[in-house]
């Protein structure tokens, strides 16, 4: 190998030439991001650090492209249910007696669903507060210079109210569906019957694995050393935890109103 | 040193079993994914072989080999080859190899996702090869497990506990896809060094991506079908059972009120279904292109059209599901709506076709076996895609669907041409594959490799070219009996007694080439001699000397940067090159 000369920066920028074979598209050279904080880092070139430590948000936004596209799979799942569910409840037949039947009865939503669907949101509320708390710089950069770990400290409480509640959701649900159980409505009932159970159903097991985060993310807070680690941790719950609302809300438009 | 849990790539240091077992070095979970395939393809070899000789020998009692009839054979070897060879190797296995490193970059951004995607396929394997054991019988509705059959669990053998565990292997063959597709998606938006704009990736890289993105979409929905499939199976729910389904005297789907519709079923699935056979194809497009460019020394023809052709199949694909149903009973409107838009896909993929044959057009190509390879997947992709819009006429189809026609139509475009792809990326990526501590390993041996092309590209189009006579004959497909019949049919499936006879010794003769395939590789590793930096004066990342698996780390020395376009030659026969990350500096300074 010759003596290799550090590349100018410029240069890595694209030059228009006839023999370059780059191909137009975007047009847009590689800006150097200036990533720059104000702080005392400011002398390093973040992008000629290795993968993984550019940029002070770099772990970070991979991990919530992670959450994002899991999200967008779970969506995927959903809108497949849903459809389902259309499909279904324009389904008919003719019978023996050349009457055309169409088997869907509406299942009556329990009134508690309504309580339940009150807590859920709630609880997007409990675990935003935690999530900007993990992020208040006064606090970060207290703990940056020893001073115990006040984000999380301050996080905490609000990120425990959310597994209570969210535990309570979900027992809600279960409640529902006893209900539901004691006036004989069961999931082989009727068409109907089993879009309920399977819709609460698919959604509770989706918000079961949240819980799970969430514990995980409480561990973290005491366990993981690094304040960025339990950053990841409690805002990818989060918005996992955030968008389970959402879907509910969805969900439960769906099961209450369009029956 | 503290065990990292993002390992760089190929590190060889010796430790304990359990945590190189535990590994999330993408390079060993590459090798692990390529080994999964080739174990999944010697027995969806050895089940083909077996349909074949039992379809034209039934006298040969092969019963005794493998248990159950010819429907479970046709569905285990369906269900391996595509998921568990040609969804895995072109995408997971390669992907993993080789995608960071044309990147620029030399880990995954999400190594613990990405292993953990890798188990939960090769569970999902042992639960399929478990599926075929139980004693209730191996499932045997095919790939496609139509229901109202597959959705009532007493129907009889091979609906009962053996289709369960085949719905389980497919589910969680789904979660591993889904979560290395996002690995894969996260590595590309993330993980690019400095200059690698989205113009800049190698067309292999736009490859991974379109089909990680249709992972993302489509295995969520067939999830989804499961999930139905299993409640109907077992919670007494009736998505897919039509009213008064009665099978075996007993009325089954919520006591006969049910109003399911196996129609649902097939939406369900074949809007997966279409968009997986493009995930196990497009891989192998994108690095067909870029071999082509490779070795016939030219920039890829249009190559921002290839990018966009890529991402339009990528979205025609999900778009077109309904051609698989033109006989099950879809509107009239449907129909016409799904025939137009697959006929659409043709575009596209004739500019593909277009572009390969102008890249190499009056070139002087050098003929290596990966070069081979790549011009056997144009030639497969030209006569299988040929069929295509034949069968997307719903006129034709009536006809054709469910015959030997389709059986011929999908192995060409899709098995033949996905095959030849995984073979030209294990010829050209071999030294990657077996590096170890930044040294490129050997080279398969050039002579065997051209023997092994030939003879596997006469047995392809042997095997596959005459099933379209017999299905334009009639003969039907998933039928395990060809012989012996009684009345018209047997007297038509007599006439074609030969044609069967001549399809099973050029399957024969398919497989037993694949025996070259693997005496180069074990007298490769044990004998080849490690190959050059650069071995094929390739232009992509991953034959940069510091990207290659196990290639030291070095504190402060020049970072990777890319400063064009992959495919820069110059001269009449490309004699000189710049690889991406070669600057104008350094090129200035080598000329001095
Ligand atoms: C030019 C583009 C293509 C067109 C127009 C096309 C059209 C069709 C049509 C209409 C069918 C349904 C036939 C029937 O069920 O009777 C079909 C089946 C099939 N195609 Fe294609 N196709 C194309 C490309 C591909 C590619 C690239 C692959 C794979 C990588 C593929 C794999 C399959 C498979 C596996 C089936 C069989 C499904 C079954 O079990 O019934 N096709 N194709
Ligand atoms: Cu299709």
């Amino acid at each position: 190998m010759p003596a290799t000369i550090t590349p100018i920066d410029v240069e890595r920028d694209r030059k228009r030439r006839p023999d370059d074979f780059d191909h137009g598209g975007g047009k847009r050279p590689p800006v150097d991001h200036d990533k720059r904080t104000g702080g005392g880092g400011d002398g390093e070139n973040w992008g000629n650090r290795p993968q993984g430590s550019r940029g002070p948000r770099e772990r970070l936004t991979r991990y919530r492209l992670f959450v994002f596209f899991g999200l967008a799979a779970v969506l995927m799942f959903f809108a497949a249910i849903v459809s389902a569910f259309f499909v279904q409840q324009s389904s008919s037949h003719f019978d023996a007696y050349n009457r055309y039947i169409n088997e869907w009865l509406p299942t009556a939503i329990p009134p508690i669903i309504w309580l339940n669907t009150a807590v859920l949101l709630l609880s997007s509320v409990t675990i935003e507060i935690a999530r900007q708390r993990m992020f208040q710089e006064v606090h970060a950069l207290e703990e940056w210079l020893g001073l115990g770990k006040p984000t999380s400290e301050r996080a905490m409480p609000w990120l425990a109210a959310t597994v209570v509640l969210g535990l309570l959701f979900l027992t809600g649900q279960w409640v529902a569906w006893n209900q539901l159980h004691v006036q004989h409505v069961f999931m082989s009932s009727n068409p109907s019957s089993h879009f309920f159970f399977l819709i609460t159903g698919a959604h509770a097991a989706h918000l079961f694995l949240g819980v799970a985060g969430l514990l995980a993310a409480l561990v973290s807070l005491y366990a993981a050393r690094q304040l960025e680690v339990r950053q990841i941790m409690v805002d990818c719950v989060a918005w996992y935890w955030h968008s389970m609302g959402l879907f509910w809300v969805f969900l439960f438009v769906l099961l209450a109103f369009f029956q | 040193m503290k065990p990292s849990l993002t390992p760089r790539a190929g590190t060889t240091a010796r430790r304990p079993l359990l945590a190189r077992l535990l590994t999330t070095d993408h390079h060993h979970l590459g090798i692990a994914y390529l080994l999964l395939a080739l174990v999944s393809v010697v027995i969806g070899t050895t089940l083909s072989l077996h349909m074949r000789i039992h379809l034209t020998w039934p006298q040969v009692p092969l019963e005794r080999i493998l248990p159950g009839s010819y429907l479970p054979i046709v569905t285990i070897h369906g269900t391996i080859m595509l998921f568990f060879v040609l969804t895995t190797a072109p995408q997971s296995g390669f992907g993993n190899l080789v995608l960071p490193a044309q990147l620029g970059t030399r880990r995954m951004a999400l190594p613990l996702i990405n292993a953990l995607g890798f188990w939960i396929t090769a569970l999902a394997l042992l639960v399929l090869c478990a599926s075929s054991l139980t004693e209730a019988g191996a499932p045997l509705s095919g790939w496609t497990a139509y229901p109202p059959l597959s959705a009532v669990a007493s129907a009889g053998p091979g609906q009962g506990p053996g289709m369960d565990l085949w719905l389980l292997s497919i589910a969680l063959f789904g979660i591993g896809a889904t979560l290395s597709a996002i690995n894969t998606l996260v590595t590309i938006l993330r993980g690019r060094c400095t200059g690698m704009t989205w113009d800049r990736m190698p067309l292999t890289v736009w490859g991974w991506f379109t089909a990680a993105l249709l992972s993302l979409l489509a295995f969520s929905v067939l999830l989804a079908a499961i999930t139905l499939l299993l409640c109907d199976r077992h919670l007494g729910t009736s998505f897919f059972v039509p009213t008064g389904d009665l099978v075996n005297g007993v009325l089954h789907g919520a006591g006969g009120h049910g109003d399911g519709s196996p129609l649902l079923w097939l939406h369900l699935f074949w809007f997966f279904g279409h968009p997986e056979v493009y995930i196990a194809i497009l891989p192998g497009m994108g690095l067909t292109s870029m071999l082509l460019a490779n070795f016939a020394r030219r920039r890829v023809f249009a190559y921002g059209t290839m990018v966009a052709t890529t991402l339009l199949i990528g979205l025609l694909g999900i778009l077109v599901w309904g051609h698989h149903m033109f006989v099950a009973g879809l509107s009239p409107f449907a129909i016409s709506a799904f025939s137009i838009s697959t006929v659409a896909i043709a575009v596209p993929a004739s500019a593909k076709v277009l572009s390969w044959l102008a890249t190499v057009w009056r070139s002087h190509p050098r003929y290596t076996t990966p070069m081979l390879f790549a011009l056997g997947f144009v030639s497969l992709f030209i006569t299988g895609g040929l069929t295509g819009p034949i069968l997307a006429q719903p006129m034709l189809d009536q006809y054709l669907h469910n015959t030997y026609f389709v059986v011929a139509h999908f192995h060409l475009i899709m098995a033949m041409a996905g095959i030849f792809g995984v073979f030209a990326a294990t010829y050209y990526w071999f030294p990657l594959i077996t590096a170890r501590d930044g040294r490129p390993g050997p080279l398969l041996a050039e002579k065997l490799g051209r023997w092994h092309f030939w003879c596997t590209f006469l047995g392809a189009y042997a095997t596959f070219l005459p099933m379209h006579l017999a299905g334009l004959a009639g003969q039907p497909r998933h039928y395990s009996q060809l012989t012996g019949i009684p009345n018209h049919a047997g007297e038509l499936m007599a006439r074609l007694y030969p044609l069967n006879s001549f399809i099973t010794h050029a399957a024969l003769f398919l497989a037993a080439s694949q025996l070259l395939f693997l005496a180069n590789l074990v007298r490769t590793l044990r004998h080849g001699a490690p190959a050059a930096d650069n071995p094929w004066d390739a232009t992509t990342l991953e034959w940069h000397p510091d990207l290659l698996p196990g290639a030291p780390e070095q504190e402060g020395s020049a970072p990777i940067a890319v400063y064009r376009a992959p495919c820069f030659y110059l001269g009449d026969e490309g004699e000189t090159f710049l690889p991406q990350w070669q600057s104008d500096a350094t090129d200035a300074a080598n000329q001095e």
